[in-house]
C-alpha cells in the first residue's frame, strides 16, 4: 500500500510539471485558437536559463527560477510579436499560424543546438539542494519532490488570482469570449494576447526549471516529449479550460507512472496516448470542456 | 534541381559501376599517391565524448606516422554520425562511393557500427571499429562472419561476465537489479551476459527492467527496485543515461554498489553521483605496462589531458589498420582485409593483439572504480 502511495507521489511530481506547461497551451488556445507548438521549446529555454542561473551565475535557486520565468516571458512575447501577430493582422488562415508555430519550434531547437548557443550536448544538472529524504508512514519522499509540489501549487494559485482577480485577467477572459466585442469595450486586444503569451511562457519556464531539478539532464530537444504530453493533457482536460489542463496533466502523470510501475515500461507512452483517444471518443471536448467552453 | 538530379544520377551510376565491376573505389577519389581513410563517430549529441576521444586517438596514431604509409600520404576524412545509424550509413555510403576511401575506422557505437558493417562486403571496403562491442558487429544474424569487419576492443558478453564475476566474488552480491535500454544492442548484450553469469554464480536477478531510449523519468522503476532491496545495481548504458538513472536511484534511497560497462568511460560522467561505482573498461592509464605508459605520456603531451579508453582504442585501431595497409602494399580492399586478418601479436596499447576467426582481438579488460573527484581508480585486470 505504501508502495502505491509512493508511486502516486512519483506520478504527482510528473503531472505537476506537465500542468504548468499545459496551462500555457490552453490559455493561448483559449484566446486565439492557436496551438503554440513552440511552447515545449520555451520550456527547454526556461530549463537552460535556470540551470545556468544556479550553476554559472551562482544565483540561489528561487532567484534562478524567477530569472528564467522573466527571460521566457520576454521570449514568449517576442515569438508572438514576430511570428504570430503579423499573420493575425493580415487575417491569415489558422493553418498558416499552426505551421508557423511548428517552424518556430524547429528554429528554436536547431538554433540552440548550435555550438555558440547551448550546443547539442546532454548536460548533467548538478544537485541544487543537498540530498535529503524523509519517511512518512513508510512513504519515501525527497526534498526535490516537495520543492516541485510546493512551487507548482504556489504558481497555480498565483495564476488563478491573475485570471480571476485582476483587471488584466478580466480582459483576458473577455478577449477569449469575444475578441471583437472586447475590442469595442476599449480593451487593447494585442496587448492582452501578448500578456497571455508572457504568462504562459513564464509558467513553462518554471516547469522547465523544476523538470531539470527532478530529472537532472538538459539538452536542446528536451522540450519535445514533455511539450507533447502537456499538449495531450490540455486536450484531455478540454482545451481552453485552465482547470481542465490541470486535471488532464495530473491524469497523464499518474497514467504514465502507474503504467511503468505496475504494467510495463514499454508501453508507458502508448497507454498515456491511448487514454486520450478513449476520452475523446466519449467526450469529444475533453474531461472539463464544454461545447461552448468558458475559455482562458 | 536539374543539376542536383544529374549529380544524383552520376553518383548512383558510379556506385553501380563500383559494385558491378567488383573493383574497390580505393584511390579513385584522389591522386594515386593519397590513401584516404574514413572515420565515423559521434562528435555531437548524447555520446559526443566517445567520438572526440576516439578521433584524437586515431589522429595521434596518424601524426606519429607523419600521415604516411611508405611514400604515400594518408588523408583522414571524418564524419559526425551523432550515434545515429541512418546518419552513419549515409556517411559510409558517401565515403565508399564518392570519396573512395581504402578503409573505414569506426563507427564508435554499436548500433551505427552494425548498420555500416552490413555494407562493407558490397563495396569491399574493410572496416575496423575501435570501440563497438556488440557481437553482431562482426557476425550476421545467422552467425556467419562479415569478412571485412574487425574491431580493436573486446565484446559485450565478456564485459557482462567480468562484471557479474566481480559482483559475486568481490562484492559478495546475491541480489542484483539489472536495468537496460530495450532499443540498444549494446545495453541488451551486456545485461544478458551479466544475468547469465550472475545466476550461474548462484546469485539472483531480482529485477530485470527495461526502459525506452527517450525516458527521463526513472522514479517509478526505482521505487519498485528499491522495494526489492537489491545489493547491487547493474546499469550497462552510456554515460548520459547512467548519470540520470543513478540519480533517480539515489533519490529513492538505493545506496548499493553500482556496476556498469565501458559506456561509463567519459569525462562527462556524473562522477559525484556515481562515485564508488565500478565498471569494466578497455584500459587504464594507471596500468604499468610500458606500452600503456608511453601512449599515455604521448597523448598527454599532445592534448594536455589523460587519455580514456576510447582514445586508447582509437589509437590501436588506427595503428592496426596502418600496419595492415603497409603489409598489404596496396589499397585493394581484399588485400587489406587479408592483412588485417593475419595480424599476429601486434604491439598495441591494449596488449599483444591477434584477431580470432570472428575479427575480435583476444585481450583482457580492466575494472575501474569511479572517484568523486573525476578520476578512476584501477582495481584489477580481468582475463
Amino acid at each position: 500500500m505504501e508502495h502505491l502511495l509512493e508511486q502516486t507521489l512519483n506520478g504527482l511530481q510528473l503531472g505537476f510539471v506537465y500542468a504548468l506547461i499545459a496551462v500555457g497551451y490552453t490559455m493561448v488556445y483559449g484566446i486565439i485558437k492557436l496551438i503554440n507548438f513552440a511552447h515545449g521549446d520555451v520550456f527547454m529555454i526556461g530549463a537552460f536559463v535556470a540551470v545556468f542561473g544556479f550553476t554559472s551565475w551562482g544565483l540561489p535557486w528561487p532567484l534562478a527560477i524567477l530569472v528564467a520565468m522573466l527571460a521566457c516571458a520576454v521570449l514568449g512575447m517576442g515569438i508572438e510579436r514576430l511570428a504570430y501577430r503579423p499573420l493575425r493582422i493580415k487575417g491569415a488562415p489558422r493553418i498558416a499560424a499552426l505551421i508557423t508555430a511548428i517552424g518556430v519550434s524547429l528554429f528554436i531547437e536547431y538554433f540552440t543546438s548550435l555550438d555558440f548557443v547551448f550546443g547539442s550536448d546532454y548536460r548533467n544538472v548538478p544537485r541544487v539542494l543537498p540530498e535529503r529524504r524523509w519517511e512518512i508512514f513508510g512513504v519515501s519522499i525527497n526534498n526535490v519532490q516537495v520543492l516541485v509540489l510546493v512551487t507548482v501549487l504556489v504558481l497555480v494559485v498565483f495564476l488563478q488570482l491573475v485570471v480571476y482577480r485582476t483587471k488584466v485577467g478580466k480582459a483576458m477572459r473577455a478577449v477569449s469570449q469575444d475578441m471583437d466585442a472586447a475590442r469595442l469595450m476599449g480593451i487593447d486586444v494585442d496587448r492582452i494576447i501578448g500578456f497571455t503569451f508572457a504568462l504562459g511562457s513564464a509558467l513553462a519556464a518554471a516547469a522547465g526549471a523544476l523538470f531539470a531539478m527532478a530529472y537532472p539532464q538538459i539538452h536542446p530537444f528536451m522540450g519535445i516529449m514533455p511539450g507533447l504530453k502537456a499538449f495531450t493533457a490540455a486536450v484531455l482536460g478540454g482545451i481552453g479550460s485552465i482547470p481542465g489542463a490541470l486535471l488532464g496533466a495530473l491524469v497523464m502523470g499518474q497514467v504514465e507512472v502507474l503504467t511503468a510501475a505496475y504494467l510495463t515500461t514499454d508501453f508507458r507512452d502508448a497507454i498515456a496516448f491511448a487514454l486520450l483517444i478513449l476520452v475523446l471518443l466519449f467526450r469529444p471536448t475533453g474531461l472539463l470542456g464544454k461545447t461552448a467552453p468558458e475559455k482562458v | 534541381m536539374k543539376r542536383i538530379l544529374t549529380g544524383f544520377l552520376a553518383v548512383s551510376l558510379f556506385a553501380l559501376a563500383a559494385c558491378g565491376g567488383g573493383a574497390p573505389a580505393g584511390g579513385s577519389g584522389g591522386g594515386a599517391d593519397t590513401i584516404k581513410i574514413g572515420w565515423i563517430g559521434p562528435l555531437s549529441g548524447e555520446n559526443k565524448t566517445y567520438g572526440e576521444s576516439t578521433k584524437r586517438g586515431v589522429e595521434l596514431a596518424l601524426e606519429e606516422m607523419g600521415y604516411k604509409i611508405g611514400d604515400k600520404t594518408v588523408e583522414l576524412i571524418a564524419g559526425d554520425d551523432r550515434s545515429d545509424s541512418t546518419e552513419a550509413v549515409n556517411l559510409a555510403t558517401k565515403m565508399m562511393t564518392q570519396d573512395g576511401v581504402a578503409a573505414i575506422i569506426g563507427p564508435v557505437t554499436s548500433g551505427p557500427a552494425i548498420a555500416v558493417s552490413a555494407m562493407t562486403e558490397t563495396y569491399k571496403v574493410p572496416m575496423i571499429t575501435a570501440t563497438a562491442t556488440a557481437p553482431k558487429v562482426t557476425v550476421n544474424d545467422d552467425g556467419a562472419r562479415k569478412p571485412f569487419v574487425f574491431r580493436a576492443c573486446f565484446i559485450n558478453p565478456f564485459q557482462g561476465q567480468a562484471a557479474a564475476n566481480f559482483a559475486s566474488e568481490e562484492l559478495g552480491a546475491k541480489r542484483a537489479a539489472v536495468l537496460y535500454d530495450k532499443g540498444n544492442d549494446y545495453t541488451i548484450g551486456l545485461a544478458e551476459a551479466f544475468r547469465a553469469t550472475f545466476e550461474a554464480n548462484g546469485g539472483e536477478v531480482i529485477a530485470w527492467q527495461s526502459y525506452g531510449g527517450d525516458d527521463t523519468d526513472f522514479s517509478a522503476i526505482m521505487t519498485n527496485v528499491s522495494a526489492l532491496k537489491p545489493d547491487v545495481l547493474y546499469l550497462p548504458d552510456y554515460y548520459g543515461r547512467v548519470s540520470l538513472i543513478a540519480k533517480a536511484a539515489k533519490d529513492k534511497g538505493i545506496d548499493v554498489p553500482m556496476l556498469g560497462g565501458d559506456g561509463w568511460d567519459s569525462p562527462d560522467l556524473d562522477f559525484e553521483t556515481l562515485a564508488g561505482g565500478y565498471f569494466t573498461a578497455h584500459y587504464s592509464d594507471q596500468d604499468e605496462r610500458e606500452a600503456v605508459q608511453s601512449f599515455a605520456t604521448k597523448f598527454q603531451e599532445r592534448y594536455g589531458e589523460r587519455p580514456d579508453s576510447f582514445a586508447a582504442l582509437g589509437y590501436d585501431a588506427a595503428k592496426l589498420l596502418m600496419g595492415a595497409i603497409e603489409r598489404a602494399g596496396s589499397t585493394d580492399g581484399e588485400a587489406i582485409r587479408a592483412a588485417l586478418q593475419s595480424t599476429h601479436d601486434f604491439p598495441a596499447v591494449g596488449g599483444q593483439l591477434t584477431f580470432d576467426e570472428w575479427g575480435n582481438p583476444i585481450k583482457s579488460a580492466v575494472l575501474l572504480q569511479v572517484q568523486a573527484d573525476g578520476t578512476y581508480k584501477y582495481i584489477t585486470n580481468v582475463d
